[in-house]
């Protein structure tokens, strides 16, 4: 296996989804591949960010949201209750 | 879209949601509009991850909004009506995207790795600081991650943020995007390569 296999492998590996053989081949790469080692902690980091960010947003929500656009929801919401 | 988010940390200052509940069962104007002012800026901040048009964006709160009240009488509290709304508004921002024209995938191979003809990496990949959760929670660790998720070309980025941020399966995601499963695993797989790629520079450790 060379890097450019590891990569192409890599969220499989991660699943667990690479047959045992496959998965044999790919720790043996890394034993001898530092920087395959590397891309594959920071390609976890990754998606550790993006869920942790994206799942957290409560605190980071800014205090400031378009009063026109409440004022719309609103509206709408009293257009479709109240046809008339 | 199922209910796996309910473990999503979503409540929000206010009345409780059992409380709130109640009132909108029973047509409360007002509980109405605290639920639209407790939760329109977070719900709007997660259409415009799907859709880049802010007024489309403000568009999809809205519909979720008035879809979420029109069956307010099937949320049965399994969940928090935050997490609920949040579920509705990717369905709607989701619903819009389907509603617009197609437009060309755009190229991602600028962001994926390079490599050699003997399958070596072209540039050998450096390790990033460690992250501590105070660092994580600091805004501009956030505003980092979500302007490299933002800079993602649209297809991959939609992939991404169903899979690794909302948490579908490969076969809700393929069949929400009209896509196959192979490509929704191929998307996901350069989107979290591309993500990487835009991090890194941010993120590296500095040489000792």
């Amino acid at each position: 296996m060379n890097c450019r296999e590891f990569v192409d492998f890599l969220m499989d590996y991660l699943d667990g989804n690479l047959p045992e053989e496959q998965a044999v081949t790919f720790d043996a790469h890394m034993d001898d591949c530092p920087s395959c080692v590397t891309y594959l902690d920071t390609y976890r980091e990754t998606i550790r960010l993006g869920k942790c960010i994206c799942g957290c947003l409560d605190d980071a929500v800014p205090a400031d949201v378009p009063e026109k656009l409440i004022a719309a929801i609103l509206a709408a919401r009293r257009l479709a209750r109240d046809p008339d | 879209m199922d209910d796996r988010n309910t473990d999503r940390p979503t409540s929000r200052a206010g009345a409780p949601d059992a409380e709130l509940l109640a009132r909108l069962r029973a047509g409360d104007d007002a509980a109405f509009e605290e639920v639209v002012r407790q939760n329109a800026a977070r719900l709007l901040i997660v259409a415009r991850r799907y859709l880049r048009s802010e007024e489309d964006a403000q568009d999809a709160v809205q519909d979720a909004f008035l879809s979420a009240f029109r069956s307010i009488g099937q949320f049965e509290g399994g969940s928090r009506l935050s997490t609920w709304l949040h579920r509705i508004t990717v369905n709607a921002a989701l619903m819009k995207l389907r509603t617009r024209r197609r437009k060309p995938e755009e190229p991602i191979d600028d962001l994926l790795p390079g490599f050699l003809g003997d399958g070596h990496m072209t540039q050998a990949p450096v390790e990033w600081r460690p992250l501590s959760d105070e660092l994580l929670a600091r805004s501009e660790t956030r505003t980092l991650v979500l302007r490299c998720i933002d800079g993602l070309p649209e297809s991959y980025r939609h992939v991404l943020l169903l899979r690794d941020i909302e948490e579908l399966d490969t076969e809700e995601t393929a069949e929400v995007l009209g896509v196959s499963t192979n490509t929704v695993k191929t998307r996901l797989h350069r989107a979290r390569q591309a993500l990487r790629k835009l991090l890194d520079p941010h993120l590296r450790r500095s040489p000792a």
